[in-house]
Formats: structure tokens, C-alpha cells, sequence
């Protein structure tokens, strides 16, 4: 979602400056000002606060749904300020314009944008405020600011005599801010680069971290909805009557997008819920199924497509050339934590309580549907129970806001973990076709790819239509292939079968890259090379690639031998920025089961932040992308989802969690995003090593084990 | 009304037998820190301990808890192995997202009850119930044996 929503850094300050009066280092503030005026803390601006005793908080406008937002910026901002990190902590900060995404323009965390985003305006914040306290405590003792220092927490000036910065607050919060701080030359940072523990860990081991779900309020209703089974369905008939004998069930109210239950708590909501007797007019989705999906986008593969990208001439004659097909199904999120939502709508202003990818969107949806300004819906940003995108979208965010709205009392809407899986919002069913030339020494002389796929773009409300037709999120990650081939065609053919998709974890990326390196792999054994030494090869010209590759590659210790029945694949990836190679260690059983032992990854994302978070970041996606490869899949038989829960849409479990390695290439380059790149690799590393152990191409996710079954 | 000890002490309540013990804990209670993820119990993100048994509290119903003693995380820093299963989870710095890790917690410390020096088989097969998304699986292992060698010493 990177391309789609990217701003210039100048219209993000433009932006800024509109929403407010004070500019303060290109940020306005929040509604309190530039100062308390109580409390004697100093604010230079809206994401520092210094009190009088010492203790630095950090607000943070960034999400936290496990990916370490709030460590990582408090450590950007006390690495220049050069806090001592024992005083500081981190806060939420409410849905405000000053915390719009500099990459998104809207208040949003996703994308793998944060660190990339916030590297510079957040130091800048700091060192800001580091220079305010110099120029403090050179005044209190009648020296030149460039006589002083700072150790943390402290300035030091000639003599060794020393203020702490709680004993400046006061002072440096009647000072002028610096427009263009001085940042640190990053061979003196203390903090960055360091694996400082997560700021969030002791409430989430004590069970006081409070997710959305978690939240309780004077006079609260839980809601449970019955949704259309299928897209468009519509509401036939519905008898409460057994649903409002319930006890503890105080009412049923209809809503465009369903019917609720509204009760004391959650388990008579369900009940009563389960309780309704509905009847549903599935339009013309009633006899949807995947089968018919599938051969829809099939289909669609043997029409011309949008081009994205043309290189050369992909009608070159060839010695000869290798087809393949690939295909992945839908998949849902299924986050940890159902999505839920608490709302309270007044006459007066309206207040939410989520877990929220999107503050910013989500506030704007909570004014449209109540005809509030913006500034009179307050955003509690809550921990998420996982986001991977799903949290970006507002279908819990509307339902609960209208419920309240509709009952006039605050209302905590709860999916069950079937409703979440059959919300829809799923990655999307998407097919491509490739085909590759060689010449007669072997060597690939073009490549081409034809993606069809519904366009989540669109499906978001990111754009109504598709510039020259393309959707970025659809081709991308085969789009920029990297490979040294003189021939290159992408093109996308839009195909909507109606299930509403949305970005999933990495994105395009997450089965473009299945696509792509499954089929280089390919090439590869067409060739007659080592799928290694083959695209070693055709990356000459692409350092980084190449580095992550052959970081992986030596780790992995590629081509020394492996226990009996094991074998090896490999596949690079650039996504978000970053580059990210995997190695996978698997044998498969003669029932054809798929045992993944290691994963040996290596990752460049630009400078790191915290290296614990960033290896703990490539590990966590190569879980996710496991996931999906092994097992994920959610099917439409009638037109309705088949899955419902991890019994029938089973996820990685301990048994099965291979052990995995993360080395990280040095680098001085900017940041880049980190909580996706390490999954797209991950799925076409272990099915390449499924075709190293058995032959067999794995072409269509998940991995079929009957394919894989010994005759 | 049924009766039941919760963290030590006696709670009543006139929810209906059937009601899953969850969500007498977290709707009648405000005992948040047990969370609610499948329903079913196929995920272990609402596991409590029934006079120290681990159990998924979602299929749990409020029947089976009478007269029982229920524990929860909120209880575990006044207990001997879980204060320290919350120390190595800390030490660790185990979770991400965090939705799960109270019932990894309390999954791994009926387990380093049952046996304090748990192999690796032994964990595979005590958390295999306890689904993570963000993938937590090796450090929730780690931290097992790190909480073990800690209660040894």
C-alpha cells in the first residue's frame, strides 16, 4: 500500500501546518498546545513531554499490534533528545493530524511504513528538544550553549556541573524551537542499534495490557451480528422472538450491515444471536463456489492484460521456453483477537475504543456515520490483538458506531472467531501464467507474466479507478523483477468475482513471490543450474539482492550435506524497501506430509533500529507465511465461506514451528520496512525444497500432501 | 448461584451453569487478562487452571468450576512458578502482538508444575494447544527453559 498513498514529505508539512496554529518543528500540535499550562512539563511538540521529575514520554501515533511501534519510536526520539531510557515510557496518542503517517498522509500504521516514516521526524523531535535543554541550562549558568553536553537525562556543562532534565523542563518549555536540529552522527548512537526490551512486554506478561476487547464501560451492551452469508445477501425475514427470551438480552436492532443482538455480556449476545431464525436472498451469489472463482481468474489469464512493465521484446525468438501456472487461494487474517469495537455515540460527540490500524480513516467514518465533526470523535487506540492489515479496515468500526448510536448507549460489538474468519476481507484468489525463453547456450532470454487477481486497491476505496489499469498491490513484487533478463513483460488482468479482499500481511507480495521464485526456480532447473548459483548469477547487478542471498545461502551452509531425507530451497525477495533470502531445511514423509525443520533467513532493511525487533519481525512472518503455505485456505461452497474456525482453517503450531535463524546485513542505508518482507520468501523457499526432495512442483498453495504421497 | 474460588477467593454468581467460565471471568468479573480467540477451545488464548489443571476456559462451563479453585494470570506474580515464568517471558521478551501470551503463561506453568525439567517433546506436546499468530512459538520455548533453570537454581 506504500505506492498508493505516498505523499511527499512536503505536502505531509503542508499538511501539518493546516491543522493548526503552532508549527513547531514542522508538526502542529495536539489540542493542548505547545505547553501545559499546568503541569510545567515541556512539550516542544506534539510526541515528547518532559515532567519536572525527569520522566520523558514519548506519544506515539503509531499502532501497536506487535511489531514493537512503541519501542521502536521511543527509541528514535530518546536516541537525539539522549534520554536516559530507564525514565522513559510511551503513550497512545488520540487520532490527531499531527500523527498523520508521513508515508500514508493519513493517520495509519501498516505497510511496513513506521520506522521508514518516523526515522527522521522523530529524531528530529528529540534532538530538537536535546538542543532546547542545552540552550536551558547555558542560560541558568551563564555559559555558552557549546560549553555544555548532554549524557542521558542530564546536561553537562564546564566544571562538571549538571542539570537533569526535569530541572530544565520548565525553562527550555519557554524557549524557541529549533527549526533544523542538529541530528547525531549515527557511529554515537547509544540506543539505536541496541536490542533494548520492548517497553511493552510487563503488562502483556501480567495480563494488564488492555486490547479492544478488553474494555468495559458504565451501562455497556456486547453486540453480536448475524452478517450476509454471502456479498449483497439480503435480509428475507428475521424472528427475534427466541433470541429476545434469552435472559440478559436487552434488544435486537437492525442495521444495514446485519442484525444485532445487544446484551449484558458476550455470551448471552451469542446465544441470542444464535438464536435468530433468518432467512437470507443470496442474489446471484448463491451458487458461487471456489471451483467457479478459480476458473474465472483462469479464464481471465487467456486475456491480454494491462501492461506494467514492458522491457525489450518478449517475441524474441528462443531455443526454447518453459509455462507454468500458479494459483493461491483466498485467505483471512485471523488475527489473536477477534476484531471488535466499543462506541458511544452521544448528541454531543462520539467516542471509540479499538484496536485500529487506521485512527485517522477511522475517526472520518465515525464522523460520516454520526454527522459529527471530526474533532468531536475521540480515538482510543487500544493494543491489537495482531493487525496484519485486517485492522485497516472499518467494518467493526461501523457496525458498533451505529449500534450505539441505534441504542443510545455505549455498545461493544464482538465478532466470534467464526464471524471474523467469514467477515471477508481476504487476501485475494489470484492465478499468474509465466513463461520463459533461453537461448541455445541456456541462458534466459525473456521472461513474461500475466497476473490475474481482483484489485485490492480498489476493493479499499484507495482509488476508484486504476491508473492505465494497473493495480500496484496486484503485480507487485513481479513487476520489479530483478533477474538480468534482456526481455520482460508484466501484465495484470483485473477479475472481480465479488468476495471483498483487502491487504493481507506483505500484500501482492506475500503470493506474488510464491509466483515468481517458484517459477525461477523453475528456470533454474530448465537451465540446468543450482537454483543458488542461477540466481546468484542473473543478480550481478543488484548488490543487495545478491547480499541477502549469499548471507543466506553461507548460513544455511548451501550444497554441504544434510541429514538423510533433507533438502534444501532457497528464495529472495524485495519488498517494502528491504531484501529478505530464505533458506528452508524440509523433508516430506512418505504420506506426503511437509516437515520444515530451519529457516536460515538474511535481511537487509537499511539501518536497524533494534535488532532483536527486526529479527523477531522476519521470524514472526516466515510463521505467518508457513501458515499459509501449509494449510491456508478459505473456500466458497454456495456462496458462503466454508471455514469458520482453527479447526478447519488450522494455523503453525509448536510441534510444527521449525527453528529459524535471522542475520542481518550491515547497513547504513535508511530504514525500511521490516514487519512483512520476511514472508514472502518463506512459502517459495520451503515448496523449492519440496521439488529438491521430491520432484514435484508445487504450484498452487496450500501444499497438497496427496501430490507429495509415495505411490 | 453457583460458587467457586477465583485467585483465592470465593466468588458467587447467578450466571446459568452452562455459561463458559470465560465469561463469567471477563464479563462478570473484569478478569481481562484471559482472552477470548476461538471459542472452541482450539486456540488456548482463554486458558485458566482448574485446581491447577490447564483448561480452555471458553469450553469450560461455569457447572464444571463449582467448588473449584480457578486461577487466572492476574493471580500468577504471587505464585512460585508463575512469577517465574513471567520473569523468563520478560527476560526473553517474548511476546509481540501479546493477545496469546496469557495463555501461553498459564499453559507453561501447569506444565513446569507438573514437570519442572520439561524436554523439548514434552513442551511441543504440553503447548501445541496455545495458537500465536505473530509467532512467538521458539521464544515461549526458550523461555520454558529458562523459567525451568531459574526455579532449579
Amino acid at each position: 500500500m506504500t505506492r498508493s498513498f505516498q505523499q511527499s514529505r512536503r505536502d505531509f508539512l503542508k499538511a501539518g501546518a493546516l491543522a493548526g496554529s503552532g508549527l513547531v518543528i514542522g508538526f502542529t500540535l495536539p489540542v493542548t498546545g505547545r505547553r501545559a499550562s499546568a503541569a510545567g512539563d515541556f512539550r516542544p511538540n506534539a510526541f515528547l513531554r518532559v515532567d519536572a521529575s525527569g520522566n520523558v514520554t514519548v506519544v506515539c501515533g503509531l499502532s501497536e499490534m506487535g511489531q514493537g511501534v512503541l519501542t521502536a519510536i521511543p527509541m528514535l526520539v530518546a536516541e537525539e533528545l539522549d534520554a536516559d531510557w530507564t525514565r522513559v515510557r510511551v503513550e497512545q496518542a488520540p487520532a490527531d493530524k499531527a500523527y498523520i503517517n508521513p508515508v500514508f498522509g493519513m493517520q495509519g500504521t501498516g505497510g511496513s511504513t513506521s520506522v521508514m516514516g518516523h526515522w527522521e521526524p522523530m529524531r528530529k523531535a528529540g534532538a530538537a528538544a536535546r538542543e532546547m535543554l542545552i540552550t536551558a541550562a547555558a542560560s541558568t549558568w551563564g555559559v555558552a550553549a557549546g560549553d555544555c553536553r548532554t549524557e542521558p537525562g542530564a546536561v553537562v556543562g564546564p566544571g562538571g556541573r549538571r542539570l537533569g532534565y526535569g530541572d530544565l523542563a520548565d525553562k527550555a518549555g519557554a524557549l524557541p524551537v529549533p527549526a533544523e536540529p542538529k541530528l547525531k552522527d549515527p557511529g554515537t548512537f547509544r540506543l539505536l542499534g541496541t536490542s533494548l526490551r520492548r517497553l511493552d512486554s510487563p503488562p502483556k506478561v501480567n495480563g494488564s495490557a488492555t486490547f479492544g476487547m478488553d474494555v468495559r464501560l458504565p451501562g455497556m451492551l456486547t453486540a453480536v451480528m448475524a452478517r450476509p452469508p454471502a456479498p449483497g445477501a439480503k435480509l428475507v425475514s428475521v424472528d427475534e422472538s427466541k433470541a429476545r427470551a434469552i435472559p440478559g438480552v436487552r434488544d435486537v436492532i437492525r442495521i444495514p450491515q446485519g442484525v444485532a443482538v445487544l446484551a449484558d455480556g458476550y455470551w448471552q449476545a451469542s446465544s441470542g444471536r444464535d438464536a435468530l431464525v433468518i432467512e437470507w436472498d443470496k442474489g446471484r451469489f448463491a451458487g458461487a463456489s471456489t471451483e467457479k472463482i478459480s476458473k474465472q481468474l483462469h479464464d481471465g489469464l487467456a486475456r491480454e492484460g494491462a501492461v506494467a512493465r514492458a522491457d525489450g521484446d518478449t517475441s524474441v525468438a528462443v531455443a526454447r521456453s518453459i509455462e507454468a501456472t500458479y494459483e493461491v487461494p483466498y485467505l483471512a487474517h485471523a488475527c489473536m483477537e477477534p476484531m471488535n469495537c466499543t462506541a458511544w455515540v452521544r448528541a454531543d460527540g462520539a467516542e471509540i475504543w479499538a484496536g485500529t490500524q487506521g485512527p485517522g480513516p477511522h475517526q472520518g467514518i465515525v464522523a460520516g456515520l454520526t454527522g459529527l465533526p471530526p474533532e468531536k470523535v475521540k480515538v482510543n487506540t487500544l493494543y491489537l490483538g495482531g493487525g496484519f492489515g485486517r485492522r485497516f479496515a472499518g467494518d467493526f468500526i461501523v457496525d458498533a458506531t451505529l449500534l450505539s448510536k441505534a441504542a443510545g448507549k455505549p455498545v461493544k460489538l464482538v465478532y466470534s472467531r467464526e464471524d471474523d474468519t467469514r467477515a471477508m476481507f481476504f487476501r485475494p484468489l489470484s492465478v499468474t501464467k509465466f513463461k520463459a525463453g533461453f537461448d541455445a547456450a541456456g541462458k534466459p532470454v525473456s521472461f513474461s507474466a500475466r497476473v490475474a487477481s481482483p484489485s485490492v486497491t480498489i476493493a479499499a476505496g484507495f482509488a476508484t479507478e486504476l491508473k492505465d489499469g494497473i493495480d500496484d498491490e496486484a503485480v507487485d513484487g513481479i513487476r520489479q523483477f530483478a533477474y538480468d533478463v534482456p526481455n520482460v513483460r508484466v501484465e495484470y488482468v483485473r477479475e472481480e468475482p465479488g468476495y471483498q479482499v483487502w491487504f493481507w500481511r506483505s500484500v501482492g507480495n506475500s503470493q506474488n513471490y510464491f509466483f515468481l521464485e517458484g517459477f525461477v526456480d523453475e528456470m533454474a532447473a530448465a537451465a540446468g543450474k543450482d537454483p543458488y548459483e542461477f540466481r546468484r548469477d542473473l543478480l550481478a547487478g543488484q548488490p543487495r539482492h545478491r547480499a541477502v542471498l549469499e548471507l543466506a545461502a553461507e548460513k544455511a551452509g548451501w550444497g554441504k550435506p544434510l541429514p538423510a531425507g533433507v533438502h534444501r530451497g532457497i528464495a529472495v525477495a524485495h519488498s517494502f524497501g528491504s531484501y529478505v533470502a530464505e533458506v528452508a531445511e524440509v523433508s516430506v514423509g512418505d504420506d506426503g506430509a511437509v516437515k520444515v525443520h530451519r529457516v536460515v533467513a538474511a535481511a537487509d532493511c537499511g539501518q536497524v533500529v533494534n535488532p532483536q525487533i527486526v529479527r523477531r519481525q522476519v521470524e514472526g512472518a516466515i510463521v505467518y507465511g508457513l501458515s499459509a503455505a501449509l494449510y491456508g485456505r478459505i473456500d466458497i461452497k454456495d456462496g458462503e465461506v466454508v471455514q469458520g474456525n482453527f479447526d478447519d482453517y488450522p494455523v503453525l503450531r509448536m510441534r510444527e514451528m521449525p527453528k529459524v535463524e535471522v542475520h542481518i546485513v550491515p547497513s547504513g542505508e535508511k530504514p525500511t520496512g521490516i514487519g512483512e518482507p520476511g514472508l514472502p520468501p518463506a512459502a517459495p523457499a520451503v515448496c523449492n525444497a519440496i521439488f529438491a526432495a521430491t520432484g514435484q512442483r508445487i504450484r498452487k498453495l496450500p501444499i497438497d500432501a496427496g501430490l507429495l504421497k509415495k505411490a | 448461584m453457583i460458587a467457586l474460588t477465583i485467585n483465592g477467593k470465593t466468588v458467587e454468581t447467578d450466571a446459568s451453569p452452562d455459561t463458559p467460565l470465560l465469561w463469567v471471568l471477563r464479563d462478570e468479573l473484569g478478569l481481562t487478562g484471559t482472552k477470548f480467540g476461538c471459542g472452541i477451545a482450539e486456540c488456548g488464548a482463554c486458558t485458566v487452571h482448574l485446581d491447577g489443571r490447564a483448561v480452555r476456559s471458553c469450553a469450560t462451563p461455569l457447572r464444571r468450576a463449582a467448588g473449584k479453585q480457578v486461577t487466572t494470570i492476574e493471580a500468577m506474580s504471587a505464585e512460585r512458578v508463575g512469577h517465574a515464568v513471567q520473569q523468563a517471558w520478560l527476560k526473553i521478551d517474548v511476546p509481540q502482538c501479546g493477545y496469546c501470551q496469557s495463555g501461553q503463561i498459564m499453559s507453561a506453568v501447569a506444565l513446569l508444575t507438573k514437570n519442572p525439567a520439561p524436554s523439548d517433546a514434552d513442551i511441543d506436546s504440553a503447548m501445541s494447544g496455545n495458537l500465536c499468530r505473530c509467532g512467538t512459538y521458539n521464544q515461549v520455548r526458550e523461555a520454558i527453559h529458562e523459567a525451568a533453570a531459574s526455579l532449579k537454581a
